[in-house]
């Protein structure tokens, strides 16, 4: 199947809904029928990417299994403004229990579901970059290789964002979190660690492996209601920016997170069983407005940056084992 | 059927019956030929449609049964030691979330020093996350345990620990009887849950609760474990009328109507205590055994009333709170309060060494006499002990302390230097 | 009540021989309890097995410590492991291996032991020449059914029956029976030796 970029007709705006659209590319959430899995009402920060990407996705989970969903929320940012005793913001079975096990207690859940047979009903697993990485890595990769029936969602929003901004496994480098301060000339995060976890996805092999951003909610929601058609494990990882932790405007948050597509630090790709990859080419070119630029040493970390993320966007390509995307960019300006 | 069989089989049976749909298995000595036969039965068919998963942790294993038993399933894994240590946070949230999950502690030393053998350092260490503890003097009783655990934990939404002994039971080969599925069947009805993940009807569980609301939630767990206690008699009556014969309950007396010296303990010592009373009594000393077979909620009135003519009490446990003492002996004489009757400590047993009737019967004499030290470590090598402190006395950089006693007790070679 | 200890290296079925001793009692009406003493799986560590035979319910649960009988299935660990720790005066001795007691040293320290209590055969060999392999412990419970009476070997043969179904079965259940008649024989010579000295 081939996507289609879809442009947006309306100047000024990057509005989503797009009444101009056919009923077929719609977004789910531009329809009155839509669940609002996560109703308003919760307790995010104005311009919060991951209630964005968790509202879109859920949505779209929803509508895919015909309303036949149950959801595991690790904790973190999202399971905390969602769920504030006595009130809950979710409209969907869900469920919370300890941040490092939401993949353990997703296949738990998966394992129920099937000892009752009632394979009618998706599992979905979320958590924050924290949860997914670190702390749970382990039990996010006994998922994947036992092919547990459940599709997990990170959304990864660069650090451990709702216990005051601390450096996680997905910190990019050079990046300022409270744990990585830049100090004198020490940039930040160190370049060189951390862990992608897409491209270990890849390497277990499961059915459906993808990254998403709320830059780009048509292929955010595609992507989702395409796993739910899969069985097996499956993984997005939703890039969605976080104004508070990031220090970017809260207005911005879209704009950011397109800007971290098109640079090519979050690069977006889909595969199926670690294979046949295929990725949104980026624009190539100088990051010139980030909030990851020291304001001591902008020339060098710019460029190492690059260098960076040239090596990101080629890891993407041979580990699909493919050749360069179809249209290589050309220099940047 | 009564049969000749080891004790991890028998207890795998018994599970079997019940009809777990969800089994979590991580492996951990000695729990290991449990998991593997239940593993072997679920491909049989012989447990319907359980399904049988091997995850990647302790911690995994728990956090799959809350995720299953959150769906509405039966659920059970086993554990020891490390294992049960390593799932502790999960340990308190299946407690503090309500799910029924019965698990195994097939009970094993903590170390460090690692140590594979028997003792109940491990239940200790989460006596109060919440889960109800049963402790089983034998395979029979072991059998029986788990069979009312899942009914106890169901009845009530609070999940169980059965604790057997590491080795002296779980690899114990003794005669058992394996009740048949229609007598467990009538015995245990199907899992009804309170709480349910349901698309039809969604709910949020796990919810976070502030100071304003934490406090009554947790006095309602509280509540629910009195009430175990009350609920647990009426399941061991249930019990004994389908399977004509009494097991589990929350304590029991041995020889105690007329006995001055009460001999205190859980688990599988209580048979070799037995054993040492019957020898005493023999001799004129009247001496009797109370058995304490549900450790969480602690009986302290039925305990209490099991004691009321007795003048001395001796608890024997397994396991220590480093630093302060006893930990059974603890609840005991807070069961106690206010009466004049002297308690000793009397800690026996740690890391699976074997107590003896001969040694019990020592110390009970011993501390008839009033020759106790408080708390009193049986069979306490005082030798190897003198020796490292006075090496350790002399040399700065001394090594580690368990290598060395080893060395002194010849255990391992010594060093080539 | 019997106690019984069973003294082996990892692999060798030591664990095995006493849950079989424990099968055969019980298919003969006793209570029978079996345990084993053994750390992480190894292959040729020191082993022991316990195992207790009574009329009526054991409750006890201590390692044996005053042993009634002693089944070496292991002679090298003679003279490395106190292996007759606790032996009661009266109490039996096998042991599994082709020399004799006083070439293995331990003749003299046996002698306090009633005559037709101690006996030394190769159950390696049975186990060589029934199964091919040097399975020592079905020949040690025919000879032990043999120098005890405790447990029949009609049991003993069904015990092992039931363990291991099929031919391996019956090729155990025979060198059992073999390993009887060579201890019962052996029995007989020792008792008979000292009847002829007396009758001199």
């Amino acid at each position: 199947m081939t996507t289609e970029r879809i442009k947006f007709y309306q100047t000024g705006t990057f509005t989503a809904g797009n009444r101009l659209l056919d009923e077929a590319t719609r977004t789910v959430q531009s329809r009155l029928d839509r669940t609002n899995s996560l109703n308003s009402g919760h307790r995010a920060c104005q311009g919060c990417g991951e209630a964005l990407g968790a509202r879109y996705a859920l949505d779209a989970a929803m509508r895919a299994s015909h309303n036949q969903l149950i959801a595991v929320n690790a904790t973190g940012c999202l399971e905390v403004f969602s769920s504030p005793y006595p009130e809950s913001a979710w409209q969907i079975p869900w469920m919370h229990s300890l941040f490092g096990n939401a993949p353990a207690v997703a296949s738990g859940i998966a394992a129920a579901l099937r000892a009752k047979r009632r394979d009618d009903v998706t599992v979905i697993a979320q958590g924050g970059d924290g949860a997914t990485v670190d702390i749970g890595f382990g039990c996010l990769s006994g998922m994947f290789e036992r092919n547990d029936d459940v599709l997990y969602l990170c959304y990864d929003n660069e650090a451990y964002m709702n216990t005051g901004i601390q450096r996680s496994g997905a910190t990019p480098p050079f990046a300022r979190t409270n744990t990585t301060q830049a100090v004198g000339e020490h940039p930040g995060n160190p370049i060189g660690n951390g862990k992608n976890v897409p491209r270990i996805a890849l390497a277990h092999g499961i059915p459906y492996v993808a990254t998403a951003s709320v830059a780009d909610l048509h292929d955010l929601e595609r992507k989702v209601t395409k796993a739910i058609g899969v069985r097996g494990a499956r993984y997005i990882h939703v890039h969605v920016p976080c104004p508070l932790g990031w220090g970017s405007d809260p207005a911005h948050t879209m704009k950011v997170a397109r800007l971290a597509v098109e640079s090519g630090l979050f690069p977006l790709f889909e595969a199926e069983f670690g294979k046949g990859i295929r990725a949104v080419p980026s624009v190539r070119g100088r990051i010139r407005k980030s909030h990851l630029l020291h304001a001591d040493s902008p020339q060098s970390s710019c460029r190492t940056l690059s260098g960076a993320t040239d090596s990101i966007q080629a890891s993407v390509r041979s580990a699909a084992g493919h050749g360069s995307p179809r249209r290589d960019p050309s220099n940047g300006r | 059927m009564r049969m000749q069989i080891e004790g991890s089989q028998a207890v795998a049976d018994a599970i079997a019956l019940c009809q777990p749909e969800v089994i979590a298995a991580y492996p951990i000595s000695p729990q290991t030929h449990i998991v593997e036969r239940l593993s072997r039965k679920t491909k049989q068919g012989h447990i319907g449609r359980c399904q049988f998963l091997n995850v990647e942790s302790e911690f995994a294993a728990l956090s799959v049964l809350i995720g299953a038993s959150a769906s509405g399933a039966r659920t059970y894994t086993a554990t020891s030691s490390q294992g049960l240590l390593f799932m502790a946070e999960a340990v308190y949230n299946a407690a503090g979330l309500g799910l029924p999950i019965v698990m195994t502690i097939a009970n094993r030393a903590i170390g460090a020093p690692i140590n594979i053998w028997n003792d109940h350092s491990d239940s200790m260490a989460l006596r109060d996350a919440g889960w109800i503890q049963l402790f089983a003097e034998d395979n029979q009783d072991a059998v029986d345990l788990h069979i009312q655990a899942f009914r106890l934990a169901e009845s009530l939404s609070c999940p169980v620990m059965v604790c057997m002994d590491g080795y002296v039971l779980t690899h114990a080969y003794e005669p058992v009887d394996v009740p048949d599925a229609v007598q467990v069947n009538a015995y245990l009805p199907p899992y009804d849950p309170v709480q349910v993940l349901d698309p039809e009807r969604p709910v949020s569980i796990g919810a976070m609760v502030g100071p304003e609301a934490f406090t009554e939630v947790k006095y309602f767990s509280h509540q629910q474990h009195l009430r175990a206690l009350e609920v647990m008699p009426e399941l061991v009556e249930a019990f004994e009328q389908h399977f004509q014969r009494r097991s589990g309950g929350l304590c029991s007396a041995y020889r105690m109507e007329d006995a001055d010296i009460a001999v205190i303990a859980m688990g599988s010592v209580i048979g070799t205590i037995k054993d040492a009373v019957d020898e005493l009594r023999n001799t004129g000393v009247r001496v009797g055994c109370v058995k304490i077979g549900c450790y969480r909620p602690f009986p302290k009135f039925q305990v209490s009333a099991l004691l009321e003519k007795t003048t001395r009490v001796i608890v024997v446990e397994k396991d220590l709170a480093v630093g302060m003492g006893g930990i059974v002996s603890a609840d005991v004489q807070s069961a106690l309060q206010g009466r004049q009757i002297s308690v000793h400590t009397v800690i026996a047993g740690l890391g699976g060494r074997s107590i003896s009737t001969s040694s019990l019967k020592h110390m009970i004499l011993e501390a008839r006499a009033e020759r106790l030290t408080e708390p009193y470590f049986l069979d306490l090598n005082k030798t190897v002990i003198e020796q490292e402190l006075a090496r350790r006395r002399d040399i700065r950089r001394a090594g580690p302390v368990a290598e060395h006693m080893l060395q002194t007790m010849n255990v391992i070679g010594t060093k080539v230097s | 009540m019997w106690q019984i200890r069973i003294h082996g290296r990892g692999g060798q079925g030591v664990v095995t021989a006493a849950e079989l001793l424990a099968m055969a009692a019980f298919m003969d009406g006793k209570y029978a309890q079996a345990f084993p003493s053994f750390g992480s799986e190894r292959m040729g560590a020191p082993v022991v097995a316990f195992c207790r035979v009574a009329e009526g319910a054991i409750r006890t649960r201590e390692t044996v410590t005053r042993p009634d009988v002693v089944i070496i299935q292991d002679p090298t660990l003679l003279h490395q492991v106190d292996l007759f720790g606790g032996l009661a005066p009266l109490g039996f001795v096998l042991i599994n291996s082709t020399q004799t007691l006083d070439a293995l040293h331990i003749e003299e320290f046996l002698s306090t032991l009633p005559l037709g209590h101690v006996c030394a055969f190769s159950a390696t060999d049975l186990g060589l020449k029934y199964l091919k392999r040097p399975i020592a412990n079905g020949p040690l419970l025919g000879a032990f059914a043999a120098i005890t009476g405790l447990i029949r070997l009609a049991s003993v043969e069904s015990a092992i029956q039931q363990k291991f179904p099929g031919a391996v079965g019956e090729a155990n259940r025979a060198a059992a029976r073999e390993a009887f008649d060579v201890v019962t024989t052996s029995i007989t010579e020792q008792r008979g030796i000292v009847h002829h000295a007396h009758a001199d």
